[in-house]
């Protein structure tokens, strides 16, 4: 078996997942590179789901009984864990809610709503990047189109890099927000936070950064990132679905208006008007993924046992044999870096003029899962020439094995359509 | 379901390329992004031409060749009662046995049989045909839309 240095003891890490253990296609054992789709679930997290289920149900922040306090000291508990987890100066500034998605869109319609000096509106601008994925590209256009806010973005480069040499002319004066991927969920790209931060501060614009790729898979600061925003989803991260969070400055929290109204985000409420809570309850109305934010805090106690940078390092070491031996595949083009640094482990590629479709299926019958199409990331497969990919991305779980097995696959699809 | 004559027609694709036609449709499939252009040209009810050009798996490009192979020169009622055998078949999920009546009238296309069991490539074996029926509707003057040389 190839040693790689680096790598974490994934025979060991592999019992925490039973799902990794099943065969597929009658007797194919199940290789499972669909990863920056979504993770699996460790044991220690489907344990704990089902625990508080069995035991603490309860709806949260309203009632005296017994089980109510539980949950709701489960659920606030989680808020402590992704605080710490992603070093948040404050636990008020981690607001839960449904994914990534529904993050990127409340920030979105905070500053649609938003009075001076946030307000986006027809004389200002948002900056976005072309290898984002559509949900920090959608919500940008409806907040574009319903203000009049100039929408612009950074293009890429020929080897899937951001092509910040016109920085300057992108993000101006009248930019009042810039959002962005920290890593690239169809090109694995990593990209120079501090760059755009740095020219974003200058002219007084808001920086969000969509971390849905990146939270799970290596360390993230948000202090060390200046973001005024982050969001990220806890399905990718060995969370369950139906869980993702926003990261907010607080005085941004507390200047910004509320977005979905309802139970849960106010103070009092009369006939006529309401005052709302402090945030992060002003940005949760209604009755919360409680089960969800408690695996999430379950899965944040999991990859902080492994060691966030232990995953990183796992994942570059990884990263950096899956690319070399892709690279040898004939017909295969990397759609992204075809080196290890400054990426993640999310290998985008096509193969000849084989269809991903018809590459993702064959695969399929061999047990390996990997994701074909355009990956929610369309402009990236305009921008080079292509109607889709096939996607592999791994996680802590993977092994070299795995990708010799992607490889080998690889040979048979091309021996079938050759 | 890569059925050796699937894979035969994806590898060399009967009647491919644009040729006049009565009328013109674009159809895609949002989901993966295959894509079609077909144009019909029909000699009273006798459909004289199905011509195409497109790009996607092998399942899209083999079934519009077939659809090719199987519809020009046949009659509209005929190619009717094809296109909706056809239909019946990809909306079987693989539950459909073909049956020897069935597969005279589908020829080559009960290849397709085994794609039914995939929910996810059921659309693209279809969408030849769909944009068949669609184009064939417009050259009849059946539904609004452009004619085209």
């Amino acid at each position: 078996m190839t040693q790689l240095p680096g790598l974490l003891d994934t025979e060991a890490i592999r019992k925490d997942f039973p799902i990794l253990d099943r065969v597929v296609h009658d007797d194919k054992k199940l290789v499972y590179l669909d990863n920056a789709a979504t993770s699996q679930k460790p044991r220690q997290v489907l344990d704990v789901l089902n625990d508080y289920y069995e035991r603490s149900n309860a709806n949260v922040h309203r009632g005296v009984h017994v089980l109510a306090e539980e949950a709701t000291a489960l659920y606030e508990g989680a808020r402590d864990k992704v605080a710490a987890f992603i070093n948040a100066p404050s636990r008020d500034e981690v607001i839960f809610t449904k994914n990534a998605s529904e993050s990127l869109n409340l920030v979105a319609n905070m500053l649609g709503w938003a009075d001076e000096p946030y307000r986006v509106d027809r004389d200002t601008e948002i900056v976005i990047t072309e290898m984002e994925h559509h949900s920090n590209i959608v919500p940008w256009q409806l907040l574009s189109q319903r203000t009049g806010a100039k929408l612009k973005w950074f293009g890429l480069t020929e080897d899937g890099r951001l092509d910040l040499s016109e920085i300057e002319q992108v993000i101006t004066e009248k930019t009042k927000v810039v959002s962005f991927v920290l890593v690239s969920n169809i090109l694995g790209t990593v990209n120079p936070v501090e760059a755009i931060v740095r020219r974003a501060q200058d002219v007084g614009a808001l920086v969000v950064i969509d971390a849905s790729q990146a939270a799970p898979h290596m360390a993230l600061d948000v202090q060390a990132l200046q973001a005024d925003f982050v969001a990220f989803t806890g399905h990718k991260m060995c969370g369950p679905t139906g869980i993702g969070v926003l990261w907010g400055r607080q005085e941004l929290l507390e200047d910004l208006p509320p977005f979905l109204g309802g139970g849960e985000m106010i103070e009092t409420v009369s006939m006529h008007s309401s005052t709302y809570a402090p945030a992060p309850h002003k940005f949760e109305a209604g009755t919360p993924p409680i089960a969800q934010a408690v695996g999430l805090g379950a899965a944040v106690d999991y990859l902080s046992s492994i060691g966030m940078d232990n995953i990183a390092r796992h994942e570059h070491a990884l990263t950096h044999y899956a690319v070399g031996r892709l690279l040898e595949v004939p017909g295969l083009r990397v759609i992204g870096p075809t080196t290890a640094e400054e990426r993640g482990a999310t290998i985008s590629f096509t193969l000849g003029d084989i269809h991903p479709h018809d590459v993702g299926q064959v695969l399929d019958e061999q047990g390996i899962a990997v994701r074909v199409g355009h990956h929610c990331a369309r402009p990236v497969c305009l921008r080079y020439g292509i109607p889709a990919t096939t996607r592999a991305s791994f996680y802590l779980y993977s092994t070299p094995a795995e990708v010799d097995a992607l490889v080998e696959g690889l040979e048979h699809v091309r021996n079938f359509f050759g | 379901m890569y059925q050796d004559v699937i894979l035969d027609h994806y590898k060399n694709p009967h009647g491919r390329g644009l040729r006049d036609g009565d009328a013109e449709v674009h159809h895609v499939n949002p989901t993966c992004g295959d894509e079609i252009t077909l144009r019909v040209r029909l000699d009273g009810d006798t459909i004289e031409d199905v011509s195409y050009e497109g790009q996607g798996c092998s399942i899209s490009q083999a079934s519009a060749s077939v659809l090719n192979e199987l519809l020009v020169g046949k009659e509209l009622a005929e190619a009717r009662k094809i296109q909706e055998t056809f239909l019946e078949l990809m909306q079987s999920k693989g539950r459909a046995e073909p049956d020897d009546a069935m597969e005279e009238v589908l020829e080559d296309a009960i290849a397709f049989a085994g794609v039914s069991k995939y929910p996810a490539r059921v659309k693209c074996a279809l969408l030849s045909w769909m944009a068949w029926k669609d184009a064939t509707a417009q050259a009849l003057g059946e539904t609004a839309g452009g004619k085209t040389a």
